[in-house]
């Protein structure tokens, strides 16, 4: 046989990344709403409500406008690095969905589908790889645009995500010394048998939320498309989808850094810490869905708080931006490292010198 | 043919493919977008030996973080196709003869080797896991390990030593 491969798991797998796909474009879609809420909420306005009930079809209206409208293609840029980049971003805020457990498993007709696409045992890492791709999609757009506020924006996007990259990678090593593996499957079960990693971590996860906002280009860190003195930033000359591309990754990013915050920090779909839940004798099925409902309701948390920030605090100055990565993060997070490095080691020696 | 002997050859052609596009396209921008191309390739053969996390590793680093840097530079120095110098004929011919004489060294030393038409085992050994090459670098080859760590800091150090100096002389002025 030419490729001996098991045709069900194929199958399991592709249905499964499907709906993380589409699951991930609609609840970005949602956000988008959701923030435009929050920002009228929060101004004292009523925000969009027009369009059905509550202006629940808002989203639908925005992107069938970005479709519509006409598509610019600048003539002296690059077009096929000018197309490439909005899909870099769209594919890089993708890929993420695809090392989080998103439950545990459950009972298809007398099959075990675990609710992962791949359990792969450098899962952190490959969510770390991912990140780092993330900036190319800014870069690659911005040079492509042959625009010279666009490539400010895009350079200021590199050294941004680039600087604190290294914090969050730093607050992270403190984490896996904690947790002992890299599978973020196992450290759900581990924090569903013990304690929330955040009781461990407390400043790691305050680290690498900060790094999260920058690495997202959210306010206060959205200096690549600070519009008061860069006109739009990297996405300048981009109109139509290609522009709502780079808004929605935008959104994707938000999304998927709130789920990997709940899955490392937060227990991802455990629902009460300290308490067994397998002890209510649900089945499989149910127990999934009560642990992603869990799950998301960390991550509507986490997205509300990154709206709420938006909304409250101004933006960065340049300097300030790298004053804050280099000089404070980054020492913080070596601290954070040295410091649970030299807990660990007593606590192996029971808590003699 | 094997699903790994085909995700074998794919990647070899995606490796040497991009790697040969990095030096023909005209446009600096473009040979490192190649580049980056190179480099998932090669990530990938990692992960057929079973290596991933000098995989994922490779990625992080070289493609996510030094790339970048190289991306940075040759967008700040504004290269394009129409202002790479061309190169005389006497300069190119010189390349090419230098290049060939190395080919024909390395080719050489590759005929002598002992194992010359073994393949790599794909898909098997644990030395590439994480836990046995922690293990590894930490115990077998700590000294080296050490040592290289500390080449990079005087790196770093050189590096950040240069940017200040310059920056004093500037003031100065």
């Amino acid at each position: 046989m030419l490729l001996a491969l098991d045709l069900a798991l194929i199958l399991e797998k592709l249905v499964l990344i499907v709906i993380v796909v589409m699951a991930s474009l609609v609840i970005a879609m949602y956000v988008t709403f959701a923030e435009r809420k929050v920002a009228a909420i929060l101004q004292d306005r009523r925000g969009p409500n027009r369009a059905g009930p509550f202006g629940i079809l808002q989203p639908v209206a925005d992107g069938l406008k970005l479709f519509f409208k006409e598509e610019i293609i600048p003539e002296f840029s690059s077009k096929f690095l000018f197309i490439l980049g909005p899909s870099m971003a769209m594919l890089t805020a993708i890929m993420t969905g695809a090392v989080v457990p998103w439950g545990d498993h459950i009972d298809f007709f007398g099959r075990t589908v675990s609710l992962q696409i791949a359990d792969v045992n450098v899962g952190i890492l490959y969510v770390f790889g991912v990140v780092s791709m993330g900036v190319y999609g800014i870069m690659i757009g911005s040079w492509a645009s042959n625009n010279k506020y666009s490539l400010l924006g895009g350079l200021r996007a590199a050294s941004q995500i680039i600087s604190y990259e290294l914090a969050m990678g730093i607050s992270l090593i403190a984490l896996l010394m904690v947790t002992g593996t890299l599978s973020l499957k196992e450290m759900v079960l581990q924090q569903q048998q013990g304690w929330w990693n955040f009781c461990y971590q407390p400043l790691g996860f305050l680290i690498f939320l900060i790094c999260a906002f920058a690495e997202c280009n959210r306010t206060p860190f959205d200096l690549p498309e600070a519009e008061n003195e860069l006109i739009g930033g990297y996405h300048t000359e981009y109109s139509s989808m290609k522009l709502g591309f780079y808004l929605f990754s935008e959104y994707i990013n938000m999304f998927v850094s709130s789920v990997i915050m709940s899955t490392l920090f937060f227990g991802g779909y455990d629902l009460i810490p300290f308490y067994d839940e397998s002890a209510w004798g649900l089945s499989a099925n149910w127990m999934a869905i009560i642990g992603l409902g869990a799950l998301m309701a960390k991550v509507v948390f986490f997205l509300f708080l990154f709206m709420w920030v938006r909304w409250t605090i101004p933006r960065f100055r340049y300097d300030q931006l790298m004053n804050l990565g280099w000089r404070i993060l980054i020492p913080l997070a070596l601290v954070n490292m040295l410091v649970t490095g030299a807990v660990i080691l007593l606590k192996q020696n029971n808590w003699h010198f | 043919m094997s699903i790994t002997e085909i995700l074998f050859w794919f990647l070899t052609a995606m490796a040497l493919g991009s790697a040969i596009m990095v030096i023909t396209s005209r446009s600096p921008v473009h040979s490192v977008l190649w580049l980056i191309v190179t480099f998932f390739a090669i990530s990938g053969h990692y992960i057929m030996m079973n290596a991933q996390f000098l995989a994922i590793v490779n990625i992080i680093v070289y493609a996510g973080a030094i790339m970048v840097l190289f991306l940075f530079v040759v967008m700040l120095m504004n290269l394009n196709a129409e202002s790479e110098p061309q190169k005389n004929r006497m300069l190119q011919f010189a390349g090419l003869l230098a290049g060939g004489c190395l080919f024909l060294v390395i080719l050489a030393s590759l005929m002598k080797a002992t194992e010359t038409s073994s393949m790599v085992q794909l898909g098997s050994g644990n030395e590439g896991l994480i836990k046995n090459l922690g293990k590894a670098l930490f115990n077998d080859y700590v000294i080296p390990f050490e040592i290289s760590s500390v080449l990079f800091l005087s790196a770093m150090i050189g590096a950040v030593l240069i940017g200040k100096k310059e920056k004093a002389e500037h003031d100065g002025n």
